[in-house]
């Protein structure tokens, strides 16, 4: 095997491990391989997979964004209080995602203007929002929006059989995908991530990459809240809490290097999707929930040790 | 003590990397071991130190042949390397990192005294007193932290070192400190092998020289009865013609002017022109402010004081975006932590600067991305099979010519180098003179900082010197003496 033969091998890990999953999983259980459950797995990875789309990027840049779950629960509520009030809900929806982008450019600044570790000034926002996110909602759910389009938004199918939220994941992860493949913007996260000493010396805009890079977070994590929002007619001020350790999970299974410059959104993909079909298929079988965190926990591990030893 | 290499054979799965090599070294004696980058130096040296093992052959020691299988067993056979990257833990003291993994104890207590007491004694053994063992590693000089090294290794018994470059990063008063502690090691019988570029520092301290070419042994020398030519001869297996490619460019008129320039630090009230075609030399002692000279003009220090005109218009260069758009570029000193990133290929890192020039709408286009990066390769003649490897694959030599790469996409008025030739071999360096050369005929005004005087006095047209931030001297290169450089750069005189 060619060294060239042996990266694609190893970038392929994460697709290869999705797979041979999901063959166990049809061979146990009779339910599993269904256009229908399947379906249903794509749409229950959507939330996670687009706060993970985000999450990728700040993970390239060698940061860490924690505040993710707190920024769904504050535009989630910011959205539907403001569609109790009467805004029109399209209206409402867009103001909520540049709500979170906005959120995350406070963390962008935080991090690049105030130099502090990126850990820290997320988990900082992450306590401050979601604290925001329980004042603004006096601290219980808002039910009830009464509109058939933005329960769409969530709840909704193109052609009676794809959900919605899934399309949204689609044109996302092609979406990132272009933009780190093939822009400028994708190219200087990876060297900012790679070296950011070197990427300065070459006149790239490090500081603007940063808060770039933290308001899309904040967007895409209020776009998953617009998604949970919507599938449930319910805006709850604790949503979210955990998400972001799942979607550091999923763009750590994807092969991306923690310490930055290193990774790609379609691995990211199959991170997300294969925490899924974990969960799905746990599920079918009827293990109990206990044992599921046990055993997500387990592949976790397993998949980011095969990863190591593969890359020695 | 005695060491016989003979007939090593080391490969890295298909790569052979040395092939029957032979070396010897007798305690007493300082050896350097030359060759360009790759030809199989450290490997060598790594087998001795017990880091890798040899495919075939022997080593012997004072007659009996060793089997040395890791860096613990060298160490017990009295052999210790210090490492171009020096090893000591920044936050720990000094005696704790002399001591570490044989810290004297009492039932698992550390005894301080004994660890102090001890710690000075050998310090105070190999001139550096002045060495507090309670001051943490990383606040000491580089000269003081390789000393404590050398501390470390015969505070382990060791009668031969290995020492990889060990000047690099030093001071020319730390040198002169580093060769009287060998000259006094050597005086003790200790053996040392002197891994090194330099050719000027291996004639003034080495009694022999050994060369490697591609993993072969192509000879041993007696220092006093070789010469730089036969060296390099060695070392290349070819004439490289001049050591120094002459130009004969005229410089036409000045591109960069620079009036009282001063930084938030130490520089002060700095002043020179350079002309299209021109390369001004800068010298000066480490630490004396030449980078920041080259820094603060590209806009990442703050620029506190004086004017600079390009071309005859003022320009404020506040960052390096600014200084980028304004037509400077910057070969910095580091290219590890500064020039490269490592893990993007080689052609990521030769169009990092000029990106969106390949791009519409801030989508890069791949041709002609690659076509681009095809040019530089073919003018800079890189030595790579693919664009697409990664950079840190490549030579030291080939890797600074993709740093050159990275400013030339576009060409720049002014080039601001900072040691362009650093851990670069000699067949490497005459390549990236001859580039220097070229730029300079294409009309490139170039100020040029380097720490190998040989290097300045051959490439500069004029020569600046900076002495703790200011200048102290401005030399014609036809007419600069190494005292009188010397001299300014130590402030010992002031030159016009």
């Amino acid at each position: 095997m060619t060294p060239k033969q042996k990266a694609t091998l190893q970038k392929l890990g994460p697709f290869i491990a999705l797979v041979l999953v999901s063959v166990g999983l049809a061979v146990l259980s009779p339910d599993f391989l269904t256009v229908a459950n399947l379906l249903n797995v794509m749409r229950q990875v959507s939330i996670n997979a687009l706060i993970a789309f985000g999450m990728t990027l700040v993970i390239l840049l060698g940061g860490i964004d924690l505040s993710v779950g707190s920024i769904l629960a504050l535009s989630s509520v910011g959205i539907a209080t403001l569609i109790q009030s009467g805004v029109n809900p399209m209206l409402a929806t867009l103001l909520g995602v540049i709500g979170g982008g906005v959120m995350g450019l406070l963390n962008g600044l935080v991090v690049s203007k105030g130099k502090v570790a990126p850990f820290i000034a997320t988990l900082a926002s992450m306590t401050i929002l979601r604290g925001l996110a329980l004042v603004v909602s006096g601290g219980s759910p808002i039910t009830g929006f009464n509109s058939d389009l933005f329960s769409m938004l969530g709840g909704g199918y193109v052609a009676g059989l794809v959900p919605i939220p899934v399309v949204w994941m689609l044109i996302m992860f092609g979406l990132f995908a272009f933009l780190l493949k093939k822009t400028v913007f994708g190219r200087h996260v990876y060297a900012t991530g790679g070296n950011e000493e070197a990427a300065r010396l070459s006149g790239v805009k490090v500081d603007q990459i940063k808060l770039w890079v933290y308001t899309v977070s904040g967007a895409m994590s209020a776009m998953a809240g617009v998604v949970l929002t919507s599938r449930l007619n319910s805006a709850q001020p604790t949503a979210g809490s955990g998400y972001e350790l799942d979607a550091i999970a999923a763009v750590v299974l994807g092969g991306t290097s923690l310490t930055g410059g290193r990774g790609w959104i379609f691995g990211t993909l199959m991170g997300a999707l294969l925490i899924g079909v974990l969960n799905n298929g746990l599920n079918l079988l009827g293990v109990s929930s206990f044992y599921q965190q046990v055993i997500k926990g387990v592949v976790i591990l397993l998949a980011v040790l095969i990863d190591r030893s593969g890359k020695k | 003590m005695n060491v016989v290499m003979q007939g090593i054979s080391k490969a890295f799965g298909p790569v052979r990397v040395l092939e029957q090599v032979d070396f010897a070294i007798a305690g007493g004696e300082i050896h350097a071991l030359m060759g360009e980058n790759g030809a199989g130096k450290s490997t060598l040296m790594k087998i001795l130190s017990g880091v890798y093992r040899s495919d075939a052959g022997s080593i012997v020691i004072d007659g009996k042949p060793v089997d040395i299988r890791s860096t613990r067993q060298a160490e017990a056979c009295g052999i210790a390397i210090i490492h171009q990257e020096l090893n000591l833990i920044p936050q720990l003291s000094v005696m704790e990192n002399l001591f570490l993994g044989r810290e004297p104890s009492r039932f698992g207590v550390i005894d301080s005294a004994c660890m102090r007491r001890e710690a000075q004694a050998q310090l105070a053994s190999l001139g550096a007193g002045n060495i507090d063992p309670e001051a943490e590693a990383g606040s000491l000089s580089i000269g003081q932290q390789q000393m404590v090294e050398i501390a470390k290794a015969l505070a382990m018994d060791a009668r031969l070192l290995i020492m990889d470059e060990p000047t690099a990063a030093l001071t020319e008063r730390e040198i002169d400190t580093l060769f009287g502690l060998m000259q006094a090691l050597k005086a003790r019988g200790v053996a040392i092998v002197y891994v090194s570029h330099r050719m000027e520092e291996i004639f003034r301290i080495c009694d022999k020289i050994s060369v490697l070419r591609d993993g072969r042994f192509v000879g041993e020398r007696v220092i006093a009865r070789t010469d730089f030519d036969e060296v390099v001869h060695m070392m290349v297996g070819r004439e490289i013609g001049d050591r120094f490619p002459r130009r004969t460019v005229q410089p036409g008129a000045v591109r960069l002017q620079v009036d009282g320039l001063a930084d938030e630090h130490h520089v002060r009230d700095i002043s020179f022109a350079v002309r299209a075609g021109e390369v001004l030399g800068v010298a000066g002692l480490m630490g004396a402010g030449r980078s920041e000279i080259l820094k603060t003009l590209f806009g990442l220090n703050r620029r506190t004081a004086g004017t600079v005109l390009l071309d005859g218009e003022a320009v404020s260069l506040h960052s390096p975006g600014a200084a980028i758009a304004a037509g400077l570029a910057f070969v910095t000193e580091d290219r590890k932590s500064q020039g490269l990133v490592l893990g993007m290929s080689l052609r990521e890192n030769a169009t990092l600067v000029h990106l969106p020039q390949y791009a519409r709408l801030g989508v890069v286009s791949d041709a002609a991305e690659q076509q681009a990066v095809a040019g530089l390769i073919e003018q800079l003649r890189i030595r790579t099979r693919d664009a697409e490897l990664e950079v840190k694959s490549l030579s030291g030599g080939n890797q600074q010519k993709v740093v050159f790469a990275k400013w030339l996409a576009q060409p720049p008025k002014v080039l601001l180098l900072d040691e362009p030739t650093r851990g670069v071999d000699v067949g490497g360096k005459a390549e990236i003179y001859h580039i220097i050369n070229q730029l300079a005929a294409a009309g490139v005004a170039i100020v040029m900082v380097s720490s190998e005087l040989p290097e300045v006095m051959a490439m500069s047209n004029r020569i600046l010197v900076i002495h703790e931030g200011r200048q102290t001297g401005l030399f014609e290169a036809a007419e600069a003496t190494q005292e009188g450089i010397m001299a300014a750069a130590t402030g010992t005189a002031h030159a016009a």
